[in-house]
């Protein structure tokens, strides 16, 4: 089973139409949901009337803010949202109340005949008018300077003797443009109230985190109330935390005694948002003359929007990872999140690591052409080394960085193009890292990070419980593939049921790249305790599976196994700070990208990309490079189209039409490369995939066209515009360019 | 996903039907064939009509035909993809086959047809957007509101003519025949738009759009379309250029029409470019000197996807492309 290319076990269910999404299920007496949104971006509520809206025909119910007042967020330390808007709204977008009707026309047409009366406040809508300590806080009771959220100032090593020990010292400014996840799927939840229980089906890549929040918003016991998870159509870290639309389901459900269903539109999708932050960063390095590094500072600064998210986490995962590639002895970090009047910003593939690692790879890039370095040999020199410590901290195990690097430089030629290729065409490299899970869950606890249970049945059939998220990744494949290979058996064999909170154990979720990870290390354990029991009637491993479980099942009762994983302790030093960045293990990627750019246009074709990652151990080659590939593509929207743009306060582009998403015609070959490590605790020496291949992309292009044009693009995207514009400002460094080429 | 209203929906299956029908329920109908630029519309609350009178089962609109005495004749409810591929249009009118390819993606081509393209909605940022979203914004000329946001001291609407066919038909002068409560009226393409982004189509309550003709083009004919867009599939035009040319025995230049669209309410022939290129070799001199009419005439404002300044110097590189498509065909 493990190394093989085996068709997924969703597959067919899929290909077939056979998969349920949330917004395929409809229940009998089912009402529909729409959620009245906010037409200002900061403003006081004077008043909401409703009495319009629900004399209007098939309008059943109407909620509004004064029913849900308890405030929650997916961070214990970011309690600042709540259902509905109350006493004011803080973006274009935000849910004010909600209609539930006969049917969705009816709630659509009823949500105009709410009236909100608004006093409007001036809005913030850029880091520097956050920074500023004379506008409106948006939210009043912070008690930060201006609108800051969170700071965080990190400092390890001997900074100053770091710097002063430096032959050379960079300082560079960059900026990464605000993006959003653009999964296929629309979020959709459907809740029904039975008997006192409330039932909530929605597209989360969360259920357990949701648990827990909807108990405590809704104010049921955790024991009343059950999340599930059916197939989700993409995710990306945009639907990693409890919505508007879920909670207002369960609420109006058990309002009205009837099952109640919300499915976004594609606009509201771009308002529940929690995508890629836009990042103002600065930063210093000093080096040797070989290129050394002595000592690092970077500062960022995070648009965070309206309100927390994962939002600490993202400031500090800004910092947190930065040293984990390279070998940096003194390193300094300060990020800085502010509120602004925006559809917040949260986790996005990746998360809070490509904006930074655009800075540090392009930096590295400018440092290895200051001083004549091989930028391949140079990363490779100063990479840091399996099985150590980086200076924040964090332990590093298992690590294919410098192989990685090996593969795309010798599978491109990236040495010999390097500087060589005529005026217009140019190649570029970039590595990068990421965790295999989050080391510390969201809130404090003791517990486990993911458990399953295996479950034999007399006939050879075997299901596996676990409360993973299948969000497309492959998570519910991984667990069938891990437990049919310890147990061996065929997937087909294999049944999973996952993200479940009334069937399944708890795994935390489908978030920071833990699945495989974690859920993959409980399901083995799991696994392992059934093959014991079977072992043990049938120790030369000779009868049909059905048989020996039957054995088995007559001499210790009810075969099940159950496994459990919790990451060690000591992953991260002790300070302030310190719980974010720490993983049991770290992925490592390293691409290369060619373009060719259209010096009259401005525009850029990606001929190929090129990406070796390095993911311990390939459970199923074909879905690691599904993976790869996905990433990649993402990558290329992120560096060349996507952006969150505001014109004045209101969202420009929320629709698929003008927030441009790469087509298949925009998206380059992609040559994927699995480097195996075999990672010491990962299942069969697993990591992740998931993110990491997304990281290195942005930069390795931003190098390319460097190399192509003689000009380095400090912000995303990388636009027609601003390509002509780097080109017009630098004719002289273009013309020089142009004469060192062939 | 956002849901249509409800409304009466027609299937008339002969075009004087249509027209009845049409002016039967006057302001509260719309034709619709393909769909994909009403509907889209519809769901964000531009247009709200009564009574939807569908066009696609109207059977003698969708055909394609070419005779040397007649040149070539398309039925409205010809569907792009037809459009793209067909044979004689693909040799003989190759802008218009370009710009038919040019088009969204291959499912809309299934579905959009050549009428429709040509009647498309004009586009901007401020209207393309769901009734909250214009509502936040406080409305705009084109759509319930009293000021152009794109230029607040516009008397008329900027909103942009997106047709990709528009300019190839009209540097092939080509007429657009339509149906009327009063019988046939036929208009050159040129006279077809208004120079308001309320109103482009100059189509009157109660009429359809049901085919075009272009008359056979001499021998020595070349065309070429080259478009403006941030992707290769799915986006509109942020600028399109349309050139045909014709040339005598002796390789010289004697007729010539350089359209731009996407930049403005209606397409615009180049006038200067005429004069560049007619009595020329299509030297690089002609061509750059035509190109700049194109730089110069082009007005693009600021409401889609880049800013004015960048559509407006692609104009002179675009242009240049599509007369260097001639040069080296």
């Amino acid at each position: 089973m493990i190394g093989k290319r085996l068709p997924r076990i969703d597959a067919y269910a899929k290909a077939t139409g056979q998969a349920v999404y949330a917004d395929d299920m409809a229940l009998p007496r089912m009402l529909f949901g729409k959620l009245l949104r906010s037409t200002r971006a900061h403003a006081q509520i004077v008043r909401i009337d409703c009495s319009d809206a629900l004399r209007c025909p098939g309008v059943v119910a109407i909620a509004d803010g004064s029913e849900l007042p308890v405030r929650y967020g997916i961070l214990p330390s970011s309690q600042d949202e709540t259902v509905f808007a109350i006493g004011k709204v803080r973006y274009v977008g935000e849910p004010i109340a909600a209609v539930v009707a006969e049917d969705e026309l009816l709630a659509q047409q009823a949500l105009s005949r709410i009236r909100v009366e608004y006093a409007p406040l001036p809005s913030v809508m850029t880091i520097e008018d956050a920074l500023r300590d004379d506008l409106p806080k948006i939210h009043e009771d912070s008690r930060k300077a201006g609108n800051v959220h969170k700071e965080a100032h990190l400092v390890f090593g001997d900074l100053e003797a770091g710097f002063a020990a430096a032959d050379h010292v960079f300082e560079d400014d960059y900026f990464y443009e605000g993006n959003t996840h653009a999964a296929m799927e629309e979020h959709s939840a459907l809740a029904q109230c039975s008997d006192g229980k409330i039932t909530i089906w929605t597209s989360s890549q969360t259920p357990h985190y949701l648990h827990r929040i909807a108990a405590s918003v809704l104010d049921v016991p955790a024991a009343r109330l059950r999340i599930v998870a059916p197939f989700i159509g993409g995710g990306f870290g945009g639907k990693t935390e409890p919505f508007h639309h879920e909670l207002a389901a369960a609420h109006l459900a058990r309002k009205t005694g009837r099952p109640v269903k919300f499915t976004l539109t594609r606009e509201e999708v771009f308002y529940a948002h929690r995508g890629r932050h836009p990042v103002k960063m600065k930063i210093k390095t000093g080096v040797k003359n070989d290129g050394t590094i002595t000592a690092c500072h970077l500062q960022t600064w995070l648009d965070g929007g309206a309100y927390g998210s994962y939002g600490i986490a993202s400031t500090y995962y800004t910092g947190a990872l930065t040293p984990v590639t390279y070998e940096i002895p003194a390193y300094a970090f300060d990020g800085c999140r502010v509120y602004t009047n925006k559809p917040p910003c949260g986790p996005k593939r990746g998360h809070g690591t490509p904006q930074p690692r655009f800075a540090v790879e392009a930096q590295l890039d400018k440092i290895a052409d200051a001083l004549g370095l091989d930028a391949a040999e140079y990363r490779k020199r100063i990479a840091v080394e399996p099985h150590s410590r980086s200076v924040n901290g964090l332990r590093i195990t298992s690590c294919g960085l410098r192989e990685c690097i090996d593969a795309v430089s010798d599978r491109t030629h990236y040495q010999r193009k390097h500087a060589a290729l005529p005026l217009g065409r140019g190649i570029g490299l970039a590595a990068s890292t990421y965790m295999c899970g989050a080391g510390l869950p969201i809130y404090w606890n003791a517990m486990p990070h993911s458990a399953a249970i295996v479950k034999a049945d007399r006939g050879g059939g075997v299901t596996v419980y676990c409360g993973v998220s299948e969000c497309g990744q492959g998570s519910q494949n991984m667990l069938a593939v891990i437990v049919a290979e310890t147990l061996g058996i065929d997937t087909k064999d294999v049944s999973v049921c996952a993200g479940d909170t009334d069937l399944a154990p708890v795994d935390l979720g489908s978030y920071s790249s833990r699945v495989t990870f974690m859920a993959g290390n409980a399901a083995r354990q799991a696994a392992d305790s059934v093959r014991a029991q079977i072992d043990a009637v049938d120790p030369e491993r000779t009868m049909p599976f059905p048989q020996a479980v039957a054995l088995a099942e007559a001499r210790f009762g009810p075969l099940v196994g159950v496994g459990s994983y919790t990451p060690p302790k000591d992953l991260s030093g002790d300070y302030k700070g310190s719980g974010v960045g720490p993983s049991p293990a770290y992925s490592y990627s390293a691409c290369v990208a060619e373009v060719s750019v259209d010096l009259e246009t401005g525009r850029v074709d990606i001929e190929k990309i090129t990406l070796a990652h390095d993911i311990g151990r390939s459970l199923n080659p074909a879905m690691v490079e599904g993976q790869i590939e996905g990433g990649v593509y993402m990558g290329v929207g992120e560096a060349f189209f996507e952006a969150s743009t505001f014109r004045d306060v209101l969202h420009l582009t929320p629709n698929l039409l003008e927030y441009k998403t790469p087509t298949s015609l925009d998206t380059p070959d992609v040559d994927t490369i699995i480097v195996e490590t075999d990672d010491p605790e990962g299942p069969f020496g697993a990591k992740e995939v998931g993110q990491g291949p997304l990281v290195p992309i942005v930069p390795a292009i931003a190098n390319a066209i460097a190399d192509a044009i003689g000009v380095r693009l400090n912000a995303t995207p990388f636009t027609p515009e601003r390509i002509l514009k780097a080109v017009a400002n630098n004719d002289r460094a273009l013309r020089l360019h142009a004469q060192a080429k062939p | 996903m956002l849901r249509l209203p409800r409304f009466q929906y027609e299937t008339p299956r002969e075009t004087g039907h249509a027209v009845a029908l049409l002016a039967r329920y006057g302001q509260d109908a719309l034709p619709v064939s393909g769909g994909t630029d009403l509907y889209a519309n519809m769901k964000q609350g531009l247009f709200t009509p009564k009574v939807v009178v569908a066009l696609g089962r109207i059977a003698d609109l969708r055909f394609i035909r070419y005779d040397a005495a007649h040149g070539l004749r398309i039925g409205a409810l010809t569907t792009l993809a037809e459009l793209a591929g067909h044979e004689t249009v693909r040799t003989r009118y190759r802008a218009l086959a370009l710009a038919a390819a040019s088009i969204s993606t291959p499912q809309l081509r299934s579905m959009g047809t050549a009428g429709g393209n040509i009647c498309l909605d004009t586009r901007c940022f401020y209207y393309n957007q769901n009734a909250d979203w214009r509502e936040a914004l406080g409305y705009c000329l084109k759509k319930d509101g009293e000021i152009c946001r794109v230029a607040t001291s516009s008397t008329r609407c900027l909103a942009v003519n997106s047709s990709d066919l528009a300019p190839a038909l009209q540097a092939f002068d080509a007429t657009v025949h339509i149906a009327s409560p009063g019988g046939e009226r036929l208009v050159k393409i040129a006279d077809f738009y208004r120079d308001d982004g309320r109103h482009a189509a100059t189509l009157e309550p109660g009429e359809i759009v049901t085919a075009f003709t272009i008359p056979a083009p001499p021998v020595q004919t070349r065309s070429a379309y080259r478009k403006l867009r941030l992707r290769d599939s799915f986006d509109f035009p942020l600028a399109g250029v349309a050139a045909v040319v014709q040339l005598d025995g002796d390789g010289i230049c004697s007729e010539a029409r350089v359209v731009l669209n996407a930049v403005g309410p209606r397409p615009i022939e180049i006038l200067g470019a005429r004069a560049a290129l007619i009595g020329t070799r299509l030297e690089p001199d002609a061509l750059a000197n035509a190109a700049e009419s194109a730089f110069a005439a082009g007005k693009p404002m600021e409401n889609a996807a880049t800013s004015l300044l960048y559509r407006k110097r692609m104009l002179r590189v675009f242009a240049r492309r599509a007369l260097g498509d001639l040069a080296f065909f």
